[in-house]
């Protein structure tokens, strides 16, 4: 097996062959911060964060240009009104399976499995691909704790493209 | 997703981020990371395979016990199939031409929103 395709290397050599800047990725060495989970995941109850650019049918669509917002979607309802925009990645199989980059048909399933003990009720959708660290830490992040921190839940999932 | 989740354990709340870019989410460092060896894309499962897509989250979700060391992230052993075919696809995206237009094969980053189709648009735009 070839080991993982390594997309920082990848665009890099691409920018390069562009006559562009280094694309500049996010590098945090120091420690993560750290919030053990109290209890067990079996009763833990789970918020679903994806940043595949899932909205819903009826909600205005993101943006491709470092698009800050959320979309809050309900998770009692099947994927199948789940939409995907994106720019930098292939929809085509997020569009026909939203549950690859927004899984909230198998996070229903593994509650009733009893692998987690919920899921929240509304999931947040959001766009990856800000090349603004700054915004991502001080506009988009703000909204996403702001927007857990309503929800009392136990743990959160986090599904990047 | 990493900073994000960054900022989600700096307020309280425990996180885990699943990924398909290694070197991203290693290069960003987020406290629980589960890696699955999958095309960009598709970081949650094949498509229509909901016992693949369960299995992958099953795996992820045991990281969040086992792991106890900041910066973890665990491989959970999925893989899109058995060949490489997919990886080599991803690695030879237009390097070898010397085109720079053909080379980038980004879609164009426009800043009005990007509906998946015009029903959609409809949709939002009647405020359903």
């Amino acid at each position: 097996m070839l080991p993982p395709v390594d997309y920082i290397e990848l665009t890099r050599a691409t920018y390069d062959a562009l006559g562009y800047a280094p694309y500049r990725w996010a590098e945090r060495p120091d420690q993560p911060p750290w919030t053990p989970l109290a209890g067990k995941l079996t009763d833990a109850t789970v918020a679903l964060v994806g940043s595949g650019g899932a909205y819903r049918r009826g909600q205005v669509a993101f943006h491709w240009r470092d698009d800050t917002g959320i979309r809050l979607i309900p998770t009692d309802q099947p994927a199948t009104d789940i939409r995907v925009t994106h720019f930098a990645y292939d929809l085509e199989p997020a569009r026909d399976d939203p549950n690859i980059v927004f899984p909230v048909d198998r996070l229903r399933e593994l509650v009733d499995e009893g692998v987690i003990g919920g899921l929240a009720p509304t999931a947040v959708g959001c766009m990856g691909g800000i090349y603004s660290v700054r915004r991502t830490e001080e506009d988009l992040a703000p909204a996403i704790v702001a927007e857990v921190m309503s929800m009392e839940v136990d743990l959160v999932l986090l599904v990047p493209v | 997703m990493s900073l994000v989740a960054r900022s989600l354990e700096a307020a309280g709340v425990p996180t885990l981020c699943l990924t398909s870019a290694y070197s991203i989410t290693e290069s960003a460092n987020p406290p629980r990371a589960a890696f699955s060896d999958l095309p960009l894309g598709n970081t949650a499962g094949r498509p229509h395979e909901p016992e693949f897509q369960r299995e992958l989250l099953r795996r992820a979700f045991a990281a969040v016990e086992a792991i106890d060391i900041p910066g973890t992230i665990i491989d959970t052993g999925m893989r899109w199939d058995a060949g490489d075919a997919w990886k080599r696809r991803a690695t030879s995206t237009g390097l070898s031409r010397g085109d720079g237009a053909e080379i980038d094969d980004r879609r164009q980053r426009l800043d009005t929103p990007q509906y998946q189709d015009e029903a959609d648009r409809l949709a939002a735009e009647a405020g359903f």
